[in-house]
């Protein structure tokens, strides 16, 4: 049976991982090179990396990091932020990236979903959505970019549909509204979501328990679950996680 | 030396560290020379039907390949590699193949109320229907194994299925045919298991 999966996902500024590692084994806990192989030893089933660094000419860091993560962890990677165009796809996936995510640059040039479907293939192509629920009648759900900082005035049910026809493989969908309160993931958006597409969903924002992650697998019908800051702090390891899930009936890979 | 075939389509990378980190000295190309040369074969590949036959047609590689499986050079086909070896591909109109192994490359087509995405995506486990195959050695029932595809292979002979997969129904994950393997799913990308096929694999070439 397919399982669902369960995805940490690591902020990297200028080659080091931001926020939040307490893993107290490791040589360098900020390396994310390290982290990622500590994570895909304890049994996580992918890894994101989000490219959070500002500057232009330190964008080639990311890819040595992708390099040497690939040398030595052997799960897929996905690696997001400030990829702009073709090149910087091919860049990373050279590198040794699985999969890139495209957020803002997919709603600003959308035909670089569709030119990066046909080139590497979909599987490799996805999409991050930020939504925000927007407190108008009737209600809707509104895509954001430049990490949220944007409102771009687009419906995300219809972002959705768009960005499935131009070739997705994958969403990445982000309630801004749910993360950082640890407070549990949107469920609803989430179901509505998957219940619409033919591609998995991976959500994210919000998971603060093990119940949340559950919810969002279950109710919230989303194939697979991203988090931050629940593994980071060293609160729950994926293994907790996964043997909780097992648990409660929902199919994880144990090994 | 094991010779994975460089034939612009998908990401090569990973099948070649994972190769050399069992310890395989792996050349990526598509030169007739190192492919004769070398002591296995790797197909990886990941993408269209069509357009990877087409560019194994232009590099003029396909009778070379042919042959050296001929002769019995250790060969391994890997998702898109793996369904290029059949007779024939439903995936955008028919599509001839390799003809390596006889059988069908066709797309899935789940009833609404299963409710299952396509593509395949994730770990799933492998059922093994033929344990006496070295290439799986020491890899237990069930273990899991990523998956990233919407085609599947039916094999005329059922013999050569080395493990099924379920998802919305058994498929065939794995063949084997003489010295002739190939691998719907990705071990390069299925952590420890994933690396113990490779190495089996490394050490039968090394044979």
């Amino acid at each position: 049976m397919l399982t669902k999966r369960i995805i940490p996902c690591l902020d990297v500024k200028d080659g080091r991982v931001v926020k939040g590692t307490r893993f107290v084994n490791l040589k360098d806990a900020g390396d994310p090179v390290q982290i990622a192989s500590f994570y895909g030893s304890q049994g996580a089933d992918e890894i994101i990396f989000l490219d959070i660094t500002a500057s232009f000419q330190k964008r080639k860091t990311m890819l040595e990091v992708v390099e040497k993560t690939a040398e030595c962890t052997f799960i897929p990677l996905t690696v997001g932020g400030g990829i702009r165009n073709v090149e910087d796809i091919k860049n990373l996936l050279n590198s040794g990236a699985d999969k890139v995510s495209l957020n803002t640059a997919a709603v600003e040039n959308p035909s670089l979903v569709q030119i990066g479907a046909e080139k590497f293939g979909r599987q490799c192509m996805v999409v991050a959505i930020d939504v925000k629920k927007q407190n108008i009648q009737p209600e809707k759900w509104e895509v954001f970019t430049y990490g949220g900082r944007k409102a771009t005035g687009i419906d995300v049910f219809e972002w959705i549909k768009k960005v499935e026809q131009l070739g997705a493989g994958e969403i990445l969908l982000t309630s801004m509204d749910a993360d950082g309160t640890t407070e549990g993931y949107d469920l609803e958006l989430t179901r509505r979501i998957s219940e619409m597409i033919n591609i998995p969903i991976i959500a994210s924002g919000g998971a603060g328990t093990l119940e949340h992650i559950s919810d969002v697998l279950t109710r919230g019908k989303a194939d697979a679950a991203l988090a931050a800051s629940i593994f980071h702090y060293n609160k729950y390891s994926i293994r907790e996680l996964k043997e909780y899930l097992a648990k409660k009936g929902i199919a994880v890979r144990l090994s | 030396m094991i010779a994975i075939i460089n034939y612009g389509v998908g990401n090569l990378k990973s099948v070649k560290k994972a190769l050399e980190f069992v310890g395989a000295e792996v050349k990526v190309t598509a030169k007739a020379s190192e492919i004769k040369q070398a002591k296995a074969i790797i197909l990886p590949g990941v993408g269209a039907f069509r357009v990877a036959m087409r560019n194994l047609d232009e590099l003029k590689i396909i009778p070379l390949l042919k042959e050296e499986i001929k002769k019995g050079k250790l060969f391994l086909g890997i998702c898109l590699g793996l369904q290029l070896l059949l007779t024939q591909s439903h995936e955008d109109g028919l599509c001839a193949g390799l003809d390596i192994v006889k059988g069908q490359v066709k797309r899935f087509n789940f009833s609404d109320d299963l409710h299952l995405k396509i593509p395949h995506m994730g770990w799933n486990t492998i059922k093994i229907k033929n344990k006496k195959e070295d290439i799986l050695k020491g890899i237990p029932d069930n273990s899991y194994f990523y998956f990233v595809h919407s085609y599947y292979i039916e094999v005329e002979d059922k013999k050569q299925i080395m493990s099924v997969t379920d998802y919305g129904g058994e498929f065939c994950s794995a063949i084997g045919k003489d010295n002739v393997y190939g691998m719907q799913f990705h071990p390069e990308k299925s952590g420890d298991l994933g690396l113990k096929i490779l190495d089996n694999f490394y050490k039968l070439s090394e044979r």
